[in-house]
Order: structure tokens, then C-alpha cells, then sequence
């Protein structure tokens, strides 16, 4: 794969790879005394194995390929093989996680294993390792086919990959030491932060770049998605981490904002992460591959010039919908309610628009376990956007807030919507990327649907109940107005909702591995497909003009 | 000027109304503009078929014509 890049290349990557090795060799000098030196260990060892890769192919000959005649996909490759890796560690995290609220007894009585620990490593994991791989994979495909274009270099593809990969892994194993900076889904610490800043700007650039060679008048909606993606979670993220170190020789930092801003800036950044990170670029998968699969063209492609305004200019203002009966301004909330009942109409238009396109295509959803994938990711999107913006409102919030409903509403949307469209893009992506004939068994991408289109549904009923139990229970009064049910009694009624729960996850898991093997088995034993033309080919030459049989 | 509670309240219902209100009226009319439909209706159905590499500069004349 790395014989692929020229000489030039090999020696760019080889030069990043060894600024890599020093930086981490001086994270581990500087930080000896602190976690951050393990940290420094990581990165170390994390470019040195890379910078082995690139050198083993430094005196190989230089690559034949012409390369304006395909597009470059290895990176895509690499980007699904990690997004799979990380689901299946990030979701058995999650299991294990929703387990202990099941049998404290599984946390060993290790401090590492502790609840705050992992948790953190089950979300990061599903959403950075197992999302983020699968954003960046795809876009890399859709970028340039949308485009006709290919990708203009070699090394900044596997700079954002594989610089992001580092940041998913030092931030899990940044948690697992209790490294972190304690704000939801930015939990870690400054080091990761700046270097994730540095990851991003390459990939915006790259993004830009690939459009800025396109041979397509207009830019497909995907990438305006996909773009949105980019560049909000950039803003986010930095402004988010603005933090000053307590020492440049440790990992702590205190966060430049302080009480009802921080928690309003933390709760911005957090909304928006829901929006930018897991739902407009998935909502570009959704564009392209969906109408690719179906065979039809998106039912009405102004409509979703409409909603991608739409979904961009009202969510950024919803986040504080998060704080409501805090110490925000009571206009800050209600700006954040009247924003997410708005934001309702373009979430069902980009539902809507993606079930109608399927009109006339019904038959192969039935028979298409990939088409399905897609389908019940376009009814789940639906489904969370409008739970979302019901319990945004301020007297629902009442009862809802801080109680698993909250909990069973994001999985809604991450289970339902978010993994099984990338599941689906997968399935439609695998066979395509490797021109492999077909997937390796079809029969287990059934066995996949249905393992997490069950599992989804055990898991949001399970937290259902268990929210509205736990929120009635906390606000029911005696007759001499002291409460009725101690904390432990709301615990003793969660019980067999965390076990089922535990299950239905363990379900949705059972899916992601399989999925995993499936994928790795078509690499390796799926014949060839004949080449599709991944060239432009000329048909007088290649083909008969009129197939035989006719 | 200082940034005060009130300033910013005064800047959210004045600019920002007419901020949102200029913003939707203007994508509205893009995204439905008619003659703009021909573009619309080429993108959408652009990624039906395109596995075939990047456009050549000289194989213009062949687009469209590759049999699948």
C-alpha cells in the first residue's frame, strides 16, 4: 500500500512520522512525572511503527499507475478496516459499561475499570473511533467521485487518518489513566486538543483542495454536508477547549471559561457535536449512498438544499436546551426550545426526502439487507429528531432530564440512525472499494440487521420505561410533602431495565462483530470482480457495441 | 460600548431576526429558483453511474457513452 506513494512521498511521510517520534520522545522527557509521559510513550511508539511502514518501501520501485486515470483509495480501505475495529471495541466497551450499572461486582475493583473510566472510552470510541473513521473513509470516496476528480496528493490523506486515529487513541487510553478534562465528549486534554486542531485543518484543506479540482459544474449536496461537518466541528472544538495548562510538563488544564458560561459553551459545543459530528455528515452518507443503492436519483435534491440550511442555521442555537431550570437566562432557554421544535422541519424533510426516494424501490429494501440498513436509519433519524425536539420542550425536560430516557434518546439516534447508516454505506462501499463480486455472505448481513435493528429497539424501550419510572419516582411527594422514594428505591426499580438494556446492546455488538468478519472475509475470499472500469474505458475497444446474446 | 447582558439581548431581536429572516428568504429562493432546475436534476443523478475515474481532459466527447 505505502509502495504506492513516490519517492518524494515516501520521504514527506517519513519526515512527519519521525516530527511524530520527537514529540513524543519529548512528551515523555518533559512529562516523566505525570501521565502525560505515558502519553508521550504512546505517540512515540505510534510513529515509530508507522515510520517502519513508510521505510520498509523507501528503496521500492517508484509506482507505475497513471495516476490521473483512478481515484485513490487506499486510505478509504484503511479508514473502513479502523471504523470497524473501533466499533467492535468501542460498543464491547459499552456493553461492559451498561453491565456494571447491571452487576456493579464487574468493575474488579480496579481503578481503570471504574465507570467514569471506560464510559468515556465507550463514547469516544463509538463516536470519534467508529464514527469519525467512517466519516472520514466515506467523504474520501464521495469527495472524489462527486467531484470526478482525484484527491490531489498522497500524504495528507494518511496525515488526517492516521493523525486522527492517534488522537482516538490517545484520548481512550488518556481516560483509562484518568486523564481528563471532564466536559462531555471533549474530555481530553490539551495536548490531544491542539494536535486534533492541527489533524482538522489538513483535512479542511484536503476537502477543499479535492472540490477545487472538480470536473462537475455543481457541487453534489453530499459534500456540503460533509463540508458542514468540517468546518463546524472545527469552530466547536477549539473554542470548546479553550484552556490554559497548569504546567506545559502535565496533563491538567483549567478551561478558560468559568460556572453558567462554561457550562453554556460546554453544552454548545456538545449539541452541536450531536449535529455536526454525528448527524450532517452522516446525513452526506445518507445523500449518496442511498439514491446510489436504490438506483434512483434523491426525490428532490432542492428539498435538500432546503433542509441542509435549514439543519446548519437552527442547530447551532439549540444547545442550551441541555441547561434548562439552571442558572442560564430564562431567554437563552427558551431560544434553545424554540430553535429545536424549529429544527423538526428539516430533520423529517432529509427523513422524508430519503424515504420518498425509495418510492418505486420498495422491492429492494425487502430483498436488500444493505438497502434496509438505510432505510431504518432514514425512520430513526426521523423518529430521534422528533423525540428530540419533544423533549427540548421546557415542561417534558422537567421529567426527563437526568434520567435514562435521555440516555435511550441518544442511542435512538446513534444505534437507529447514526450506526446503521454507516453500516448500510459499508455493506454498499465494501464490495465496490475491493471490486470484489459481491459481499462474502449475505446471509449474515440479514443475521446483522436483525441482530441490531433488535437490539436497538430492547435498548430504547428498556431505557424508555426506566426514564419515566426514574423521573415520576423522583418527583412524587407524601402528604406531608417530603418525597416518597429514596434514591435506592429508583435503583431497585432500574434493575431489570439495566439488564435489559445490557442485552439489547450485547445484541447490537453481536451485529458490529459480524459485520467485522464479513468484511474481512470478502477482502480475502471474495473472487475478483472484472474490472468495472475504474478507468475510463473506451467501448469500441473493450466491448462489442451490442452485447452477443442480443 | 460594552457588551452587557442587555446589548446582547437588544442584538438578538433586532439583527438576528432579520438575520434569519433575509437568511431563509434567500435560500429559498436558490434552492427553487426554476431555471437553476436543469443543474439540480444533472447533480442528483450525476452519482448513479460514477465509478468510471476521474473525468480525462480529452474524453469529454466519451462521457455517457461507456457501456456498463
Amino acid at each position: 500500500m505505502m509502495s504506492n506513494l513516490t519517492s518524494t512521498e515516501r520521504a514527506r511521510a517519513m519526515l512527519i512520522t519521525v516530527a511524530g517520534v520527537l514529540i513524543g520522545l519529548t512528551m515523555a522527557a518533559v512529562g516523566r512525572n505525570d501521565p502525560m509521559g505515558a502519553h508521550g510513550w504512546i505517540v512515540l511508539l505510534f510513529c515509530g511503527v508507522l515510520f517502519f511502514l513508510v521505510a520498509q518501501t523507501l528503496y521500492d520501485a517508484e509506482p507505475v499507475e497513471d495516476r490521473s486515470t483512478s481515484y485513490y483509495d487506499d486510505p478509504t480501505k484503511v479508514g473502513i478496516l479502523l471504523a470497524l475495529f473501533w466499533a467492535v471495541v468501542a460498543m464491547g466497551m459499552g456493553v461492559w459499561v451498561a453491565s456494571q450499572l447491571a452487576w456493579p461486582d464487574l468493575r474488579f475493583d480496579a481503578a481503570w475499570s471504574s465507570f467514569g473510566r471506560i464510559r468515556p472510552v465507550h463514547t469516544s470510541g463509538v463516536i470519534f473511533g467508529f464514527g469519525g473513521n467512517a466519516l472520514i473513509a466515506t467523504s474520501y470516496h464521495i469527495m472524489q467521485r462527486t467531484s470526478r476528480a482525484r484527491m490531489p496528493d498522497q500524504v495528507s490523506p494518511w496525515f488526517v487518518l492516521l493523525g486522527f486515529n492517534l488522537f482516538c487513541v490517545v484520548a481512550a487510553s488518556g481516560y483509562l489513566m484518568g486523564i481528563t478534562q471532564s466536559k462531555e465528549y471533549a474530555e481530553p486534554e490539551w495536548y490531544a486538543d491542539l494536535w486534533l486542531v492541527i489533524v482538522w485543518v489538513v483535512y479542511f484543506i484536503l476537502y477543499i483542495r479535492t472540490l477545487a479540482r472538480r470536473n462537475e459544474p455543481h457541487i453534489y449536496v453530499a459534500n456540503w454536508y460533509y463540508l458542514s461537518f468540517i468546518l463546524v466541528v472545527a469552530i466547536l472544538h477549539i473554542v470548546n477547549n479553550l484552556a490554559v495548562p497548569a504546567s506545559f510538563s502535565g496533563a491538567k488544564s483549567y478551561s478558560a471559561f468559568a460556572g453558567v458560561q462554561d457550562a453554556m459553551v460546554q453544552w454548545w459545543y456538545g449539541h452541536n457535536a450531536v449535529a455536526f459530528f454525528l448527524t450532517t455528515g452522516f446525513l452526506g452518507m445518507l445523500y449518496y449512498f442511498l439514491p446510489k443503492r436504490a438506483g434512483r436519483p434523491i426525490y428532490s435534491y432542492r428539498l435538500s438544499i432546503l433542509s441542509f440550511w435549514g439543519i446548519v442555521f437552527f442547530y447551532i442555537w439549540v444547545g442550551s436546551h441541555h441547561l434548562h431550570y439552571t442558572a442560564l437566562p430564562q431567554w437563552v432557554q427558551t431560544l434553545g426550545v424554540t430553535f429545536s421544535v424549529m429544527l423538526l422541519v428539516p430533520s423529517w424533510a432529509s427523513a422524508g426526502n430519503a424515504l420518498m426516494t425509495l418510492n418505486g424501490a420498495w422491492h429492494k429494501v425487502r430483498d436488500d439487507a444493505t438497502l434496509r440498513f438505510m432505510m431504518v436509519a432514514a425512520v430513526f433519524y426521523g423518529l430521534s429528531t422528533f423525540e428530540g425536539s419533544f423533549m427540548a420542550i421546557r415542561p417534558v425536560n422537567a421529567l426527563s432530564h437526568y434520567t435514562d430516557w435521555t440516555v435511550g434518546h441518544v442511542h435512538s439516534g446513534a444505534m437507529g440512525w447514526v450506526a446503521m447508516i454507516t453500516f448500510g454505506s459499508i455493506y454498499a462501499l465494501t464490495p465496490m472499494l475491493w471490486r470484489r463480486e459481491t459481499m462474502y455472505s449475505w446471509k449474515a448481513v440479514e443475521w446483522h440487521f436483525w441482530l441490531a435493528l433488535s437490539g436497538t429497539v430492547i435498548y430504547i424501550f428498556a431505557m424508555w420505561n426506566s426514564g419515566i419510572t426514574q423521573g415520576l419516582m423522583w418527583r412524587t411527594y407524601t402528604e406531608s410533602g417530603t418525597l416518597r422514594f429514596s434514591f435506592v428505591d429508583t435503583l431497585i426499580a432500574m434493575h431489570p431495565y439495566y439488564i435489559a438494556r445490557a442485552f439489547g446492546g450485547l445484541l447490537f455488538f453481536a451485529g458490529a462483530c459480524i459485520c467485522f468478519w464479513n468484511v474481512v472475509m470478502t477482502i480475502r475470499r471474495v473472487p475478483n470482480h472484472a474490472p468495472e472500469a475504474d478507468y475510463p474505458t473506451i467501448p469500441e475497444a473493450m466491448e462489442p457495441a451490442v452485447p452477443a446474446a442480443e | 460600548m460594552d457588551m452587557t447582558h442587555e446589548w446582547y439581548v437588544a442584538l438578538s431581536k433586532s439583527f438576528g431576526l432579520f438575520w434569519l429572516l433575509g437568511l431563509s428568504v434567500a435560500i429559498t429562493a436558490y434552492a427553487f429558483w426554476p431555471s437553476l432546475g436543469g443543474r439540480f436534476d444533472k447533480a442528483a443523478n450525476s452519482i448513479l453511474d460514477d465509478e468510471d475515474g476521474p473525468a480525462q481532459p480529452t474524453a469529454g466527447k466519451l462521457e455517457g457513452k461507456v457501456c456498463r
